[in-house]
């Protein structure tokens, strides 16, 4: 070790060629990394178009949804020549109509709104709500943690669906399942059995992350602990938040599409004016009993539900793999 | 270096830091990692005192318990006048101003999320001390002092070499003007040919601030240059403490001779006279020390007493303290 004159004498160093990148944030180079990844970017558009259609549906469907038309029930889709029953699809009905008349696709396009909505509503709920007790659980353990562990523990050892079927069943007919016409039940339902998932992981992402010397030091230089946890946790499991929650929405969309197909959730409506008229679980209901007269009522949604369900796959695992820590940096 | 009482800047007394080890569905406490079992020493203002040994002894546990990262089992820690470790919780955080630490791992202690403009800001911020263009500014000249460009500030740390980061730390534990700073192995992660320039930048920085270091190391070559006094650490106690030649030249304690003879010595006539201890088995745990004095079971010149009685920890000469039942051998 020589004296201290060799130390004064180099100037600024730049050790190495990093004085040549560019800067760039981790977010924005997992965005880039996204954006490389063609499923994922063919799952973004198919959601972004399925968006559109649920904001767009007055001015985008061919007809009104609850508009009754007499002698023109069970028409096939307009390139079916002659269908099961006799009758020849006609342009005015894309997709046919349904047993009372009714458009199919105008009833497709309205129906988009409630699995669009279905994924994303509690998806929101549960990630704030496990984020928040998650990370209490996991910074203070004791009280908190012990309570999130055995709460976790029950609801792990009750099947989900039994869950879902009791409570929209036994709180249908009180003002809970009445308010927005059973859509606000089951997104109730669907949080309270999907949040205690996220809470976990980010318990034990936290539990990890705070024995990192980064929070050690901003303890040292006296952080408090609100700081911590928003501005040096949070920060850090994030990615994994997001990726739960991409992971979370196609499994919420099929859950309603099972509970409606069950004939829970959303009760379809004649009103009008209802923002929610129907949802893909119920038409998948009306048309599994049409199945004879005219298949592609059963088809359509199943299809659309699979699409959506994929596209979402999609992009979570593409979520996945851009925010991989060991990913950091690469192309 | 006088040691009138006000020369003393930190006093540590009879701190002790155990973890306790939990075990089964209660979590039941079976016994205690002693980490830290019963030190006392002083560090005076402007010193580095030295603090060595084989990792695991307890070395970045005392440095954190000093810092009140941990809270101590036992023990005073008088800073200032000022007792720590009764300190409430508000007050130690304001307290901090004046108690930093530079971490070992630069890798680790720098969050991956945060610019290194945010970092080397965050202790203004969390104390108020500045806002706003303020803080770009100082964090300007935090930057050029420990001889990084200014224009980093606005790049991510994983764009810099250890070296550099560890320069960002070093940044960060200055924006307070501390006067105590526990610098635990800042050297020991990274390249050979980077440590000395690290070493030097530590120096100048003691000399322009009038800082006081203890300094963790695990071997003795590394803490020869920049220390004036040295304390030898061993399973959870301080076995020696001396002047910095004096302790190279006549160590008193077989592990301090045992330490030393791994050192490379530069001198060759000093070698010849210079009789090699190699260390024979490995570190006992910390859950069950060795009763008596801890070193026993490797010490080559142990004899029954050294099982029974714990070694005082006494000044053989004027500010060299050994805790050796023999050490008046070594006279
Ligand atoms: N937070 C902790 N909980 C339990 N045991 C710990 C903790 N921190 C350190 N230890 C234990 O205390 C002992 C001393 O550790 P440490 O102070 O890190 O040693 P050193 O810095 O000298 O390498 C080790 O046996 C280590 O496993
Ligand atoms: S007290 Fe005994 S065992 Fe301990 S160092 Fe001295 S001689 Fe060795
Ligand atoms: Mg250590």
């Amino acid at each position: 070790m020589t004296n201290t004159t060799a130390a004064k004498q180099q100037k600024l160093i730049s050790e190495g060629d990093s004085g040549a990148l560019r800067s760039r944030s981790p977010w924005r180079d997992a965005t880039g990394r996204l954006m490389r990844n063609k499923a994922s970017v063919t799952g973004l558009v198919i959601i972004l178009f399925f968006t559109l259609l649920t904001i767009f549906a007055p001015q985008i469907a061919p007809h009104n949804p609850l508009q009754l038309n007499s002698g023109q029930g069970f028409l096939p889709p307009s390139w079916v020549e002659e269908s099961g029953n006799g009758t020849k699809g006609i342009p005015d009905y894309p997709l046919g109509t349904d047993t009372l008349g009714r458009d199919a696709l105008s009833r497709i396009i309205y129906g988009a709104r409630v699995s669009m909505i279905v994924g994303f509503a509690p998806t929101a709920i549960i990630l704030l709500m496990g984020t928040f007790v998650g990370m209490m659980a996991g910074y203070y353990g004791g009280r908190w943690d012990n309570f999130l562990m055995r709460l976790t523990d029950i609801m792990y050892g009750f099947p989900d669906l039994l869950f879902f079927i009791i409570t929209l069943v036994a709180l249908r007919d009180t003002w809970i399942g009445e308010f927005m016409n059973g859509l606000f039940l089951l997104f109730l339902a669907l949080a309270v059995v999907n949040w205690v998932g996220v809470a976990r992981l980010v318990r034990g992402q936290v539990l990890s992350l705070k024995e990192k010397e980064f929070v050690e030091a901003a303890r040292s230089i006296g952080a408090k602990d609100s700081r911590i946890m928003m501005k040096h946790l949070l920060p850090n499991i994030l990615g994994p938040i997001i990726v739960q929650g991409s992971f979370a929405i196609p499994s919420m969309i099929i859950t309603e599409a099972i509970l409606g197909y069950l004939g829970l959730g959303l009760k379809p409506t004649t009103d009008p004016e209802a923002f929610f008229i129907t949802s893909w679980g119920s038409l998948l209901l009306e048309g599994q009993s049409a199945i004879n007269a005219q298949p592609y009522l059963l088809l359509a949604p199943a299809i659309c539900v699979a699409l959506v369900v994929l596209a979402f796959t999609f992009v979570g695992d593409g979520l996945r793999d851009a925010l991989d820590p060991r990913m950091r940096g690469t192309q | 270096m006088a040691s009138s009482e006000n020369n003393i800047l930190l006093k540590v007394e009879d701190l002790k830091m155990h973890f306790p080890i939990y075990k089964g569905l209660i979590r039941r406490q079976v016994g205690a990692v002693h980490a830290v079992d019963g030190i006392s020493f002083d560090v005076m203002r402007g010193e580095t005192l030295g603090l060595v040994g084989e990792s695991g002894c307890g070395k970045s546990t005392t440095g954190r318990a000093i810092l009140q990262l941990y809270k101590p089992t036992a023990g005073k820690i008088v800073f200032d006048g000022t007792n720590l470790v009764s300190l409430k919780s508000e007050d130690m955080r304001l307290m901090r101003r004046k108690m930093q630490m530079i971490f070992q791992d630069p890798y680790a202690s720098l969050n991956p999320r945060m610019t290194v403009g945010e970092i080397v800001g965050e202790p203004l911020l969390v104390h108020n001390i500045a806002s706003g263009r303020e803080v770009d500014e100082q964090v300007a000249h935090l930057l050029e002092i420990v001889k990084l460009n200014p224009s980093f500030s606005t790049r991510y740390p994983h764009e810099f070499s250890g070296g550099q980061r560890q320069r960002i730390g070093i940044a960060r534990s200055l924006a307070l003007h501390p006067s105590f700073i526990v610098c635990d192995e800042p050297i020991s992660a990274l390249d050979v040919s980077i440590q000395a320039q690290v070493v030097n930048l530590l120096e100048e920085l003691q000399e322009q601030f009038n800082l006081t270091y203890l300094f963790i190391a695990h071997d003795l070559s590394m803490v020869r240059h920049i220390s004036n006094r040295i304390a030898v650490m061993y399973l959870g106690v301080i076995v020696e403490l001396a002047d910095r030649d004096t302790l190279y030249e006549k160590p008193l304690h077989p592990y301090s001779q045992a330490l030393l003879s791994a050192v490379p010595i530069p001198d060759p006539f000093a070698e010849s006279k210079h009789k090699r201890t190699i260390l024979q088995g490995d570190v006992p745990s910390p859950v069950n020390p060795p009763s008596g004095c801890r070193f026993r079971t490797r010490c080559p010149i142990a004899e029954s007493v050294c099982a029974e009685s714990r070694p005082e920890f006494r000044e053989l000469n004027p500010g060299h303290f050994v805790a050796c039942h023999f050490a008046d051998r070594f006279l």
